[in-house]
Order: C-alpha cells, then sequence, then structure tokens
C-alpha cells in the first residue's frame, strides 16, 4: 500500500523523506484504521462530522475546520517548533544540550512511559464508543467526536515516537497499543480506570474535566522531558487537551445551570423533585464529582516514589511547569508529607524533595480542579440557590499510597471501617443514582435541541451558531 | 573515571613484547628434545617500582617472560617434546607472587594478574593435551603459593628431598586470600589430593617435605640432592617417550609484532582496534586474508609468522591483551570483521587439510587460546555482522564469541547483505574452556539445534536464515540498523560493570565443568571477592599487614 504522506498524513517531521517512518507506518496505519472502525464509535462512521483538524503547528495551522467523515480524518504528526538551544530543565543534568535521540542508557524507561501515556489515548476511544448513541445534542455529539479524533492523533503522536526513536522494539509496542482493548479480560489496557465503559454522558464530561486534566498534568512534566522530540510533542498536544477539558467544565457547567433552573422552575431543590423534573440534582452532581476526583488521583501514582525520583534525576520527567520552580535539582530538600499516624489522625513525613514529584503533581492538579468548582459555586451562589459543590480531601478513597485503605470522610478525617462502608452509599453515586441518570440519556438530534437534563452551550463551535448542523445524520 | 586511560608513551602503559635476548628473569635453553626454563627472577626487576622480587617471586613482568618462552617453544623449537621448568637459583623454586606487589596493586591490578597467570598455566596443559608438549617441575628448592601452582600446571612434578625444602600453599593462613591461580582446583581435580589432607595442607603456611608430599599425592616423585639430576633426567627421558608432538624440523621465528599504538587505538595488519573513549568502546576489527586458495605446506612455512591465521592470532591476542591491562574503561568491545569469506574459507580447509603438520598444529592452538581469552575476557562482546563483513568459519567464532550479535538484514538490496558461513573448523577445532564448541555450548548441547546448524555448512546465510538457526541475536534491517546498534550500546555501556562481568561470566559458559572452567567461574570469583573485603585488603587486613610485623585483624563474621 503506498500512501501520499504529507497530503494523507498532515505532519511537521519531514515524513515524505523518512523512509523508516514511512515503512513503519505503512504497516501500522492500515491496522489503526481497523482500529478505528472495530473499537471507535458505534454507528456513525459514515456521518458527515463538523471537525477540527490539526494541519500545522501556528496558530492558523492547528485548528482547520470542516465536515469529515471520520474514518477520513487525517490523523496528523505533528510537534511544536523547536526551541533554539534548549537545555535540559531539572535533574542530575540540568543545564546540558537536551538530546535529540533516546541516550540508550534510558530507553527503556521512555519506552515505559511513552507507551503508558500512549495507551490512555485509545483507551478513553473504547471506553466511549458507545456514547453517540446517547447524545443530549449534536453539539454535543460533535465534541464527542472530536475529542475522540484527537485522543487518536495522541496516539499516533506517540506512536510516532516509538516509531521513530525505538526500533524494532518500539514498532511492536505500537502494535500491542492498537492490540490492547478496554475492559478486555485478556487483554485489558494498562490503567485499570480506563478499563471501565463511560456509558452516560455525566461520567463523560467528568472524564473530560478529571481524567483528561490528569493527562494534562502528565503531557505537562513529559513537555519537560531532556528528550526532546517527546517535549515538542507534548506540547503541541497540550493544545488540545485543552479543548478536552473545554467540553468537561462546560458541559458539567451546563448541568449545572439546567439544574438551577428546575429549581427555579418547580421552587425547590429537592432531589425527587429535580429528578422527577428530569433533572440531575446537587446532591446526584456531587457524589459523581466524589467518583471521578478520587480516581483521577490515583493515576497519579504514590506519594512517594523511586521511580519518580529517578525519572525526575535522569532529566526524563520534570515537575509540571518545571520553569516556575527555583531550585530544578531537589536533591537536598524535603517534602512534608501527610500520612496517617497511629492514633487515627495523621501527622507530617520528610520525604526526599524528589521522591515526593508524583505529590508534587497532584496537588498542582488539584488547584486546577478546583478553578472550575468555584467558578459553578459562583454561578450556583448568583442564582440564590444554598448549595456548595467541593472536591474531597486527597486522603478520601484512595487506591494507591499512604493513604490506600485508610478509612476517611469526604474531609480526609479518619473515621471507622464502619462508618466508612456506609459513607460509602452516600457518598459515591449508587445504584439507584445510575438508573436515574441513564433515564435521562435520550439521543437527541434535532439541531439546536437538547436534552432536558442540560442547558445549551452558551456558543457554537468555531464562531457557528448553536442550532448548526454539526453532525450530518 | 575509576581508571584513566594509560597513555601509551606513559612508562604505565605495559606491553607484552617481550625476547628471549632480554629476559630479565628466566633462562630458556633447548637441547634436541628438552626445553629448560629456568627461573632467575630479577629482585630489582619489576614491572612496577615499590617492591624487590625476593625469593624468586614473580610479578606480572615474570609471567610475562614465561608467556613469550612458551610461545617460543611452541613455534621456534618444534623439536622439543618435554619443558622442564626449574630453577636457577639454589634451594628456592619459586615463592609465588611477590606479596608486597600484591598489597601495592589496586583490584583491578590484582584481578587481571591473576587471569593472565591462569591463563598461562591453563596454556600450559592445553599444550600438553592437544600438542603433546610435555612438562615436568623439577622443584629443586622449597616451593609455594604460586610456585607451586605452576609446578601444579606441569604434567609431573619432581620434587628434592633434602630434609628441609617444603611445598605449601601459604595463602590461607599467611595472606588471608586464596592460592588463586588454580591451585585449590588442581590439588583436588588434576592431583585428586584426598580432601581432608589439602584441607590441612591449604591452612599449614610451613607446608610439608618431599616425603609427606610424595606421601600425599602432592608432588610425583621425590629425589635426594644428590640425585636429582638423574632422576631429572629419567623422568625426562619417560616423558620424551610418551610425548606425541609432531616430529618437526627447523622452527618459525617469531618475529615482533608491527604495531603501531596512538590516541585512536591499536592498529595491526589484520587486527585493528579503534577506541571510542567518550562511549567506552573498542571496535575490534578483523580483517580476512587475501589468499582464496588452498596453500601447500611449504608455502604455509615460507610464510611463516606472516601466515596469516598466525599473524593474525597473535595481534588479536595482544590486542586483547593490552585493552585488558591499559583500558580498563572500555568496557564493550565490538567485534567486526571485512574481507572475502572465500578466502576465509580456503584458509579453513588449508587448517583442516594440514592439520598433522607441526606448524598448522600449533597455528590452530594458538587461535583456540586466543579464542578462548576472549571468552574469558571481562568485557562485554557485541558482535556487529554488517555491511562487508567476514564472518565465516574461523572468523564466525568471533560471533559466536560475542554475548550479543547483530546481524544486518537489507531487504531492498541484498546483494550487499553480509552472510555468516560456517565451515567445519566451528564444530571442534576451537574449543572453549568448557572443551565444548562455541555452537555446542551456544545450544546447551542440544544435539537437535547443533545438527540444524551443521547441515548448513558451506552455506552463506543470510540475517534471516542465521536468525532463525539461532546464530545471531538480532537481525535489525537497514533502516532500523544505525539506531538499533547505538541503542544497543548505550544501554549496555550504562550498566554497571560489576554486575555485567559476573552476568557475562555466568552465561558464557553453559554446560559441562572443567579444570579450567572451575578456576575462571569458582576460583577466580571467590578470590575476586577476598580481594575486595577488609580481611585480605582493609587497613589491619592480612595482605596489608604482611612483613610489617603486625597481626591481622579480622572481622570474624562468617558471610
Amino acid at each position: 500500500m503506498s500512501i501520499n504522506y504529507s497530503e494523507r498524513i498532515p505532519n511537521n517531521v519531514n515524513l515524505a523523506s523518512d523512509r523508516t517512518l514511512q515503512r513503519a507506518l505503512e504497516h501500522w496505519q492500515p491496522r489503526f484504521l481497523e482500529w478505528w472502525q472495530e473499537m471507535g464509535p458505534t454507528d456513525f462512521q459514515g456521518n458527515e462530522v463538523y471537525l477540527r483538524t490539526a494541519v500545522g503547528v501556528d496558530v492558523e495551522g492547528w485548528a482547520s475546520y470542516g465536515e469529515v467523515k471520520m474514518p477520513d480524518y487525517r490523523w496528523g504528526i505533528f510537534l511544536a517548533d523547536a526551541v533554539p538551544e534548549r537545555t535540559i530543565g531539572f535533574g542530575d543534568m540540568l543545564g546540558q544540550p537536551v538530546w535529540q535521540q533516546v541516550p540508550g542508557e534510558f530507553r527503556s524507561q521512555f519506552r515505559r512511559l511513552i507507551v503508558t501515556q500512549g495507551d490512555t489515548e485509545p483507551a478513553s476511544v473504547e471506553q466511549q464508543r458507545l456514547l453517540g448513541l446517547t447524545c443530549p445534542s449534536l453539539y454535543d455529539l460533535r465534541n464527542l467526536f472530536q475529542v475522540n479524533v484527537e485522543e487518536g492523533r495522541h496516539l499516533w503522536a506517540m506512536v510516532y515516537l516509538l516509531h521513530a526513536y525505538f526500533g524494532r522494539d518500539g514498532r511492536e509496542e505500537a502494535e500491542e497499543l492498537l492490540a490492547r482493548h478496554s475492559g478486555d479480560a485478556d487483554k485489558p489496557r494498562i490503567l485499570g480506570t480506563f478499563n471501565e465503559p463511560i456509558s452516560d454522558w455525566l461520567s463523560f464530561f467528568c472524564f473530560t474535566y478529571f481524567t483528561d486534566r490528569d493527562g494534562k498534568y502528565q503531557l505537562k512534566s513529559l513537555a519537560e522531558s531532556a528528550f526532546d522530540p517527546l517535549a515538542r510533542t507534548c506540547r503541541f498536544m497540550l493544545t488540545e487537551e485543552a479543548h478536552h477539558m473545554f467540553v468537561g467544565e462546560t458541559g458539567l457547567s451546563r448541568v449545572i445551570r439546567r439544574t438551577l433552573e428546575l429549581i427555579k422552575e418547580l421552587g425547590t431543590d429537592d432531589s425527587a423533585a429535580i429528578q422527577h423534573a428530569g433533572g440531575m440534582d446537587f446532591p446526584l452532581l456531587q457524589r459523581y464529582l466524589n467518583f471521578w476526583f478520587t480516581s483521577s488521583l490515583d493515576l497519579f501514582g504514590s506519594e512517594v516514589s523511586s521511580n519518580a525520583a529517578t525519572t525526575f534525576a535522569n532529566g526524563i520527567k520534570g515537575r509540571p511547569d518545571e520553569t516556575l520552580y527555583t531550585d530544578h535539582h531537589c536533591l537536598e530538600t524535603a517534602f512534608e508529607l501527610a500520612i496517617p499516624d497511629d492514633n487515627g489522625g495523621a501527622k507530617l513525613d520528610s520525604v526526599p524533595m524528589r521522591n515526593a514529584m508524583n505529590e508534587v503533581a497532584r496537588q498542582a492538579y488539584i488547584k486546577d480542579c478546583e478553578m472550575g468548582l468555584k467558578r459553578w459555586n459562583m454561578m450556583i451562589k448568583r442564582a440564590g440557590v444554598a448549595v456548595e459543590l467541593a472536591l474531597p480531601s486527597s486522603r478520601f478513597r484512595r487506591g494507591i499510597g499512604a493513604w490506600y485503605g485508610v478509612p476517611t470522610d469526604l474531609q480526609g478525617n479518619r473515621i471507622s471501617p464502619e462508618a466508612y462502608r456506609h459513607g460509602l452509599t452516600q457518598w459515591l453515586p449508587g445504584e439507584q443514582d445510575r438508573i436515574h441518570v441513564h433515564s435521562l440519556m435520550r439521543c437527541v438530534t434535532t439541531p439546536g435541541k437538547m436534552a432536558g437534563w442540560i442547558a445549551p452551550p452558551d456558543r457554537g463551535v468555531n464562531n457557528l451558531p448553536v442550532a448548526y448542523e454539526y453532525v450530518r445524520l | 573515571m575509576s581508571a584513566a586511560a594509560v597513555s601509551p608513551t606513559s612508562p604505565e602503559y605495559v606491553t607484552f613484547d617481550r625476547h628471549p635476548d632480554h629476559y630479565a628473569h628466566w633462562r630458556l635453553s633447548s637441547d634436541g628434545a628438552v626445553a629448560t626454563l629456568a627461573l632467575d627472577v630479577a629482585e630489582d626487576k619489576g614491572l612496577k617500582p615499590g617492591y624487590k622480587l625476593k625469593l624468586n617471586s614473580y610479578d606480572l613482568g615474570v609471567d610475562i617472560e614465561l608467556y613469550d618462552a612458551l610461545q617460543r617453544i611452541r613455534f621456534e623449537h618444534p623439536q622439543v617434546k618435554v619443558v622442564v621448568i626449574t630453577s636457577a637459583k639454589d634451594r628456592m623454586f619459586c615463592s609465588g607472587a611477590n606479596i608486597y606487589m600484591l598489597g601495592l596493586s589496586s583490584h583491578a591490578w590484582k584481578v587481571n594478574f591473576c587471569k593472565f597467570t591462569n591463563e598461562t598455566r591453563n596454556g600450559i596443559e592445553d599444550s600438553s593435551r592437544h600438542s603433546g608438549l610435555k612438562f615436568l617441575a623439577a622443584v629443586n628448592g622449597t616451593v609455594a603459593g604460586g610456585g607451586y601452582e605452576l609446578a601444579l600446571a606441569c604434567d609431573e612434578i619432581l620434587m628434592v628431598d633434602d630434609r628441609s625444602s617444603t611445598v605449601s600453599l601459604p595463602e590461607v593462613p599467611l595472606l588471608g586470600v586464596l592460592p588463586g591461580t588454580g591451585g585449590l582446583t588442581r590439588i583436588i581435580d588434576k592431583r585428586r589430593v584426598r580432601r581432608d589432607l589439602a584441607d590441612f595442607f591449604c591452612t599449614t603456611s610451613e607446608g610439608v617435605r618431599g616425603d609427606r608430599a610424595k606421601l600425599w599425592g602432592l608432588v610425583d616423585h621425590i629425589a635426594k640432592p644428590q640425585q636429582f639430576k638423574d632422576a631429572t633426567a629419567a623422568h625426562l627421558q619417560r616423558l620424551i617417550d610418551a610425548s606425541t608432538r609432531p616430529a618437526a624440523s627447523a622452527g618459525i621465528a617469531l618475529t615482533p609484532l608491527a604495531r603501531v599504538i596512538d590516541d585512536a587505538g591499536i592498529h595491526y595488519s589484520h587486527v585493528d582496534v579503534r577506541l571510542d573513549r567518550t562511549q567506552r568502546t573498542a571496535t575490534i576489527i578483523v580483517t580476512a586474508p587475501t589468499t582464496a586458495a588452498v596453500l601447500s605446506l611449504a608455502e604455509i612455512h615460507s610464510r611463516a609468522a606472516a601466515w596469516w591465521p598466525l599473524a593474525m592470532a597473535r595481534e588479536l591476542d595482544d590486542a586483547i591483551l593490552l585493552l585488558r591491562l591499559n583500558e580498563l574503561d572500555i568496557g564493550t568491545w565490538i567485534l567486526q570483521t571485512r574481507g572475502d569469506p572465500f578466502a576465509v574459507l580456503a584458509l579453513d580447509a588449508t587448517l583442516e587439510a594440514h592439520q598433522t603438520d607441526w606448524f598448522v598444529h600449533e597455528t590452530i592452538g594458538m587461535l583456540r587460546r586466543t579464542f578462548a581469552r576472549l571468552d574469558v575476557s571481562s568485557r562485554t562482546l557485541y558482535a556487529l555482522l554488517d555491511e562487508g563483513s567476514c564472518f565465516t568459519g574461523t572468523l564466525a567464532e568471533l560471533a559466536l564469541a560475542a554475548d550479543r550479535s547483530f546481524m544486518l538484514q537489507w531487504p531492498d538490496e541484498p546483494e550487499r547483505a553480509p552472510h555468516l558461513t560456517l565451515s567445519h573448523v566451528n564444530f571442534g577445532l576451537y574449543p572453549m574452556v568448557n572443551y565444548q564448541s562455541r555452537i555446542q555450548t551456544r545450544f546447551c548441547s542440544d544435539p537437535v539445534p547443533v545438527a540444524r546448524v551443521h547441515a548448513k555448512i558451506g552455506t552463506a546465510l543470510d540475517a534471516a536464515a542465521a536468525l532463525e538457526l539461532g546464530l545471531v541475536t538480532f537481525a535489525p534491517d537497514d533502516l532500523d540498523w544505525a539506531d538499533e546498534v547505538r541503542l544497543a550500546l548505550e544501554e549496555r555501556t550504562s550498566l554497571s560493570p560489576d554486575a555485567l562481568t559476573g552476568m557475562e561470566a555466568s552465561l558464557r559458559f553453559g554446560g559441562a565443568e572443567t579444570l579450567e572452567t572451575r578456576i575462571f567461574s569458582r576460583l577466580s570469583a571467590w578470590q575476586n571477592w577476598i580481594f575486595i573485603r577488609p580481611n585480605a585488603v582493609g587497613e589491619h587486613g592480612a595482605l596489608k599487614v604482611f612483613g610489617t610485623g603486625r597481626k591481622a585483624q579480622f572481622n570474624w563474621e562468617r558471610v
């Protein structure tokens, strides 16, 4: 099979003259398309969707809009422009020139990181494949597909690195990225969270708000890497990742706005009344936030990690926004970490800073998550409703690290196992919540119309009206 | 940097070039079927400053001369059937390795020294086993430690019984280390001394006198001083009669190696060593012979030391020794070959056709020992079967000796792709120290894959075929080649050199155990461990305080 590379695969990596890469992609691209057909969004592959395609890294190029059928989407390969004379920004090799090739010494560490990052991209497409059937509007359906094709492109970005810099092993790993499938018992995706199907739109908005934001922080860390092609790839991916979080934040905002409208209409914030009117009440929303926030926290890894120390020391993975820090060695400094004590409380433990890098990234992530909460609470307050949404403590319901298996309430206070078991039934979405949310998932495809549980967006895509026919059915 | 590279112009740079006319420590003479090597160590001519070689004790310099002398006997004195190793000093045969030298030496130097002395002693047994060249140790005085270990490498030991000379292995009680030059292994495996007697013997610093030595099997014969000369002659005659060394006329002069050492590496006529100090690798490129014809015996003899297999083996041997001793940081050796595969096949046919000729026979022995030296070198060996390479027959041994091999596939231009070709020589002519061929060892003596490979003798195998047969490790294609090789090297050179040494030595010699594998893999490993323990080399360690009048202070923990 021969491919007109610059036409078929928009890129700024000189694909047309790189035989190694062409050969790798000739083999991989058909498999990717098979995978997309088999595991990508169901039912809408033949429809034209108003999508953004990256055809370059400049302002003009990175968002080129048009109607396209998803299998014809031009998944491209882009690296952000090189920073001239860039040097390593942290760790033991601080100040040395960055690497244009993977040093053999760190090859397996880099491969592992890239494979783990790459595995999440197609996994999320797989998790969301049935969502199109219950879309609340054509606008949302289009956003879902935009997220999906861009996750596909992020897979391409990681595969590009594997193909271009990791030889035969890299090609094998690229194949494996298509062979593992979300939720497949025999060949599951690497990270547990990515094996749970996302079967409703509230979960989808939570996923894009919380889990994609973890992705953002991972990409920010990798964008600091001494391996320059990885850093440049991730910097460009971040521009697209921003849209995914936009989908999450505006999606949740619109749900909240609709709930506020219902409270006003009904004159009560009673959950049963809201639910009866086809809305999502605040206690239910809070339970979904609790669930998704805490699952996403675990993706950062253990608070104290030798891996994190090694990757930092070796310049492989920095802190998000490394340049904002003053000390880039972090060899002598310590991090004060709250861990459970023996008396049912917490105590501070001093750990070497390098080992605490996962926690540093997690705390930056939590701050970022809180921004949306502030906006939503402002909106709720303005509407005169006495409810405040909140993020649970980072000690609550942890599946990894120092607080793993330690029962706490939402504020992170230690409680008895019985109290915890009982509390969970109120703090996390239960069967009744799922039944209610699923009952609201009805496909709305009239242009401009919205499902009853969500408010319309403030504006359409790329200055088009909200009522534009974003997906031609 | 653990040890700065030694400049080739500095006196610290050790070379192995010696000539009997200039020996400081040995006297080599030959008379018909007998050559005599008399040890007469010059106290003040140690290889390094700081110690005196008293009591016929030796350092690396003494052993380099011994190695040279053995090579001369093999090639320049083919009529010799028995070598007598004796002492030119009065009532002192040899007191072993010089303790002050050991006390002053770095760990690396001690290990290198032991490796080389072990190889030289194994070479004595190799010549006895393969060439019928017999060795008689005429121990005409006290013999201790490494001196006795040298005698142990000989076929027979005759010891003087003067009621005062003793034989001993005093390393454990006196120095807190082991008789590491094969001593512990040979008294059990070779001389079959009972283990309880050996246990007593090895902890008795004063040793035992001739009569008990004979009784326990530590020596073969004893003779009173008055009868020693006659006894020597009698045993010699018996060994001459038993020798199977092929008849020979004139020898072949081992002319000095033409060699240039510069910053880029070490350059010979058939072997070129290129150093990359940043990457810490040495690329060793061996060039095939140019003659693609089977030579006659007359042609071979007239080429003498310039005959390709001997010249190449001597150069490669020298390169290995120089790199091992002088380039400690160069931890990875990349093996490459260049030239005409048909010339190597012609050479292999020549070797096979004439292997009963003494010169051809000795040359095969030199190749065998040189490849074996490569096997036991504590360096990572990676073979690159790249464009223009010539891993054929004898030269294929280099690929088979490697820890890993990379062979280039070139699907679009198969005519440029390299081939690997085996010949009969790969199936027994060059046994490793485990006495098995490298192919046998590679396949863990499983006859099925060995037979599959044997069926391909003479077939030029491309990378896919070689990979399928298990003869190479990886077969990247032309697009991947440079990157795969670069990454593999960078990855390897980043690993702990100690762990690699241990790992490589453990993986290289699967299957059968021999005296030699036991010396290298067991005795040497223990010795090298003891050599870094405080009980030997700490401030109050036995090796450090020897001769100071102070007593060693041990940490009594058994670990």
